[in-house]
């Protein structure tokens, strides 16, 4: 295996040094906040991610975790992507990402999309790892529900 | 490596019992393996053992020559099947000393094993004439410890919520070992079983049980040890252990899945009510109720594995073939070998025992802050097999502090060139993370 199609220098430069760590209160007290903490049963890696938004625009996407440098990488795209996009835009980039990691390495991912999440089409390769990558991914949409955007509140994961 | 010299007359070095392992090797056809390019280096036999071809033939043998059910055909087929389900209890039953081949019963895995206890306790709880030392109620205790695989923690709390009975355990030292200060405390009158693990698969500490089964047998207690990692790499002596029951496993021992063992002293398996019902347990069924067979088979509803458990008799003539004691003492000598190596690897830290004494060949350890995630990805890039996760141990990684742990585990088939091998993958991860 190369070794360099899983951990490309995106990837480990986003895990030694990740963008928007942290959880923070939102900026407008007016807007709404979800916030979703997800685990890894096999392996225990952990994530918090939480939403700050007014319903049209993400204001803030922040998180915190602990975990591989495939998750925590992840988590910091998914910081870098999603923050100040527009709800409806954010789901399309979510899809997006779900599709790449998806597609065992067949998928070939649109950067103008997905900007550095570009660099985890290695991961998708790796089944035992599509998990570690996902999982901000997955904790972001059930805290985006609980701020009142996207998937319905009945389909968020307890 | 130091040197001591041994006074004549005392047991030498050299009268250890050895075998060659690279004839050993050459009995596992996935030995010869390459992974991403490199010899497979298999350091997760804690997780599951390999299979030496005579383990292997003996299976394809069984389904290609003497396929036909157990224990209710009176055809030539049934016979054959019968009798090597049969003889391979009786080969189990020699390999850990049992004093009755009815002592053994068959299970699908050490999980499996550990809940038909359990299920007994809850069901003896239910019937107003249980064997009082199988009645559970609220007040009466249960007692495991914090280095419990989760196969061994579970169990037990379902049972206490469905009796009302209290889960206690004891805590682990900062070593990795057992703290048993509170004994006389923890194990008391109110105790009714304590189920320990014999060596942890996380921290490969080897528990030493004698003070424990002295005061389980002070408190008129049963005790259960889980020698799933003890039975496939020691000599396992069940009069000797002085337990009530154990249970193992047959993959982790050069066997096939989806066949385990769960031993218990004939009075109290023939004490215990059955746990699944249906066929092959049954002594007579009437619409009105049915009475059940002796065990061991009253633990045995529905046609079990059963070339499996042949396979698993091939596999401990096998292991007996080598020699467990000769075995024994290759771990020891490699895990002390492993130790020394690893210690040589900047910002490596063990969990559990750091020197090769009450303690087996299964080592685990964190690389700096480097996720054991990325540990073994790094590994297995170059043909280094490893575990990396909480090992279904969660409780002692909370123990110690972190989320997972890298785990490197070693049997008879394991070189000390095979943990050089690992030593030389931690540095390249060290590169890549550092």
């Amino acid at each position: 295996m190369q070794l360099e199609s899983l951990y490309q220098e995106i990837i480990l430069d986003h895990y030694k040094h990740p963008h928007g760590r942290g959880l923070r209160d939102a900026a407008d007290p007016a807007d709404q906040v979800g916030e979703a903490h997800h685990v890894n049963p096999t392996c225990g890696d952990e994530i918090t991610v939480r939403v700050a938004t007014d319903g049209e625009t993400l204001h803030d996407v922040s998180y915190d975790g602990m975990g591989c440098s495939i998750s925590q990488a992840s988590a910091s795209v998914l910081h870098e992507l999603l923050t100040g996009r527009g709800a409806s835009e954010a789901f399309e980039v979510h899809e997006a990402f779900l599709t790449l990691m998806s597609g065992r390495g067949q998928v070939t991912p649109d950067e103008d999309v997905l900007g550095d999440g570009v660099a985890f089409e290695g991961v998708a390769r790796y089944p035992a790892r599509v998990k570690c990558a996902l999982l901000p991914w997955m904790a972001f949409k059930d805290a985006a529900a609980r701020a009142g955007v996207g998937a319905s509140p009945t389909e968020v994961k307890a | 490596m130091t040197t001591i010299a041994i006074p004549p007359g005392m047991p030498q070095y050299d009268d250890v019992p050895r075998y060659d392992v690279a004839a050993v090797r050459a009995d596992f056809p996935i030995l010869g393996r390459e992974i991403n390019g490199h010899p497979l280096v298999y350091l997760d036999s804690a997780n599951t053992s390999h299979k030496p071809r005579q383990v292997l033939d003996v299976l394809a043998a069984h389904y290609a020559r003497h396929n036909a059910n157990v224990s209710r055909s009176v055809h030539t087929l049934g016979t054959e099947a019968t009798e090597a389900y049969e003889g391979a209890r009786a080969k189990i039953a020699r390999f850990v000393n049992a004093p009755s081949v009815d002592e053994v019963v068959f299970t699908k895995n050490s999980t499996e094993a550990i809940n038909v206890v359990a299920y007994a306790f809850s069901n003896a709880s239910l019937r107003p004439d249980g064997d009082p030392r199988f009645r559970l109620g609220p007040g009466d205790e249960i007692v495991i410890s914090e280095m419990e695989h989760h196969s061994n923690i579970v169990p037990w709390q379902l049972l206490a919520e469905r009796t009302g009975a209290t889960l206690r355990w004891f805590p682990v030292t900062d070593q990795g070992r057992l703290d048993e200060s509170g004994l006389t405390d923890l194990v008391n009158e109110r105790t009714k079983i304590v189920s320990l693990v014999h060596m942890s698969n996380i921290l490969g500490t080897v528990n030493a049980t004698s003070r424990i089964t002295a005061r389980v047998r002070e408190v008129g207690a049963l005790l259960l040890l889980d020698c799933s990692q003890s039975v496939p790499h020691m000599p396992i002596d069940v009069v000797d252990l002085d337990a009530d029951f154990i249970v193992f496993t047959g993959h982790k021992m050069c066997g096939p899945t989806g066949i385990g063992v769960l031993w218990g002293r004939g009075e109290l398996l023939a004490a215990m009510p059955p746990v699944f019902g249906g066929g092959s347990m049954i002594e007579t069924v009437a619409m009105g109720g049915s009475t059940y067979a002796p065990p061991p088979a009253r633990f045995e509803a529905g046609t079990p594995p059963i070339a499996e458990a042949v396979a698993l008799g091939a596999a401990v003539d096998y292991l007996t073939g080598v020699g467990m004691r000769a075995i024994q003492w290759h771990e020891k000598e490699l895990t002390a070998y492993a130790l020394d190596a690893l210690a040589t690897v900047p910002g490596l830290r063990i969990f559990g025992p750091e020197v090769p004494v009450g303690r087996g060949g299964t080592i685990s350890f964190a690389l700096g802050d480097v996720h054991p995630h990325d540990v073994g990805q790094v590994l297995d890039s170059l043909g280094v097999q490893v575990r990396v996760g909480h090992h279904c141990a969660r409780p002692v990684c909370t123990r110690f502090g972190v989320p997972a742990t890298t785990r490197a585990s070693f049997y008879l088939y394991t070189t000390t060139e095979e943990i050089d091998a690992l030593v030389a993958g931690l540095e390249q991860a060290r590169k890549v993370f550092g």
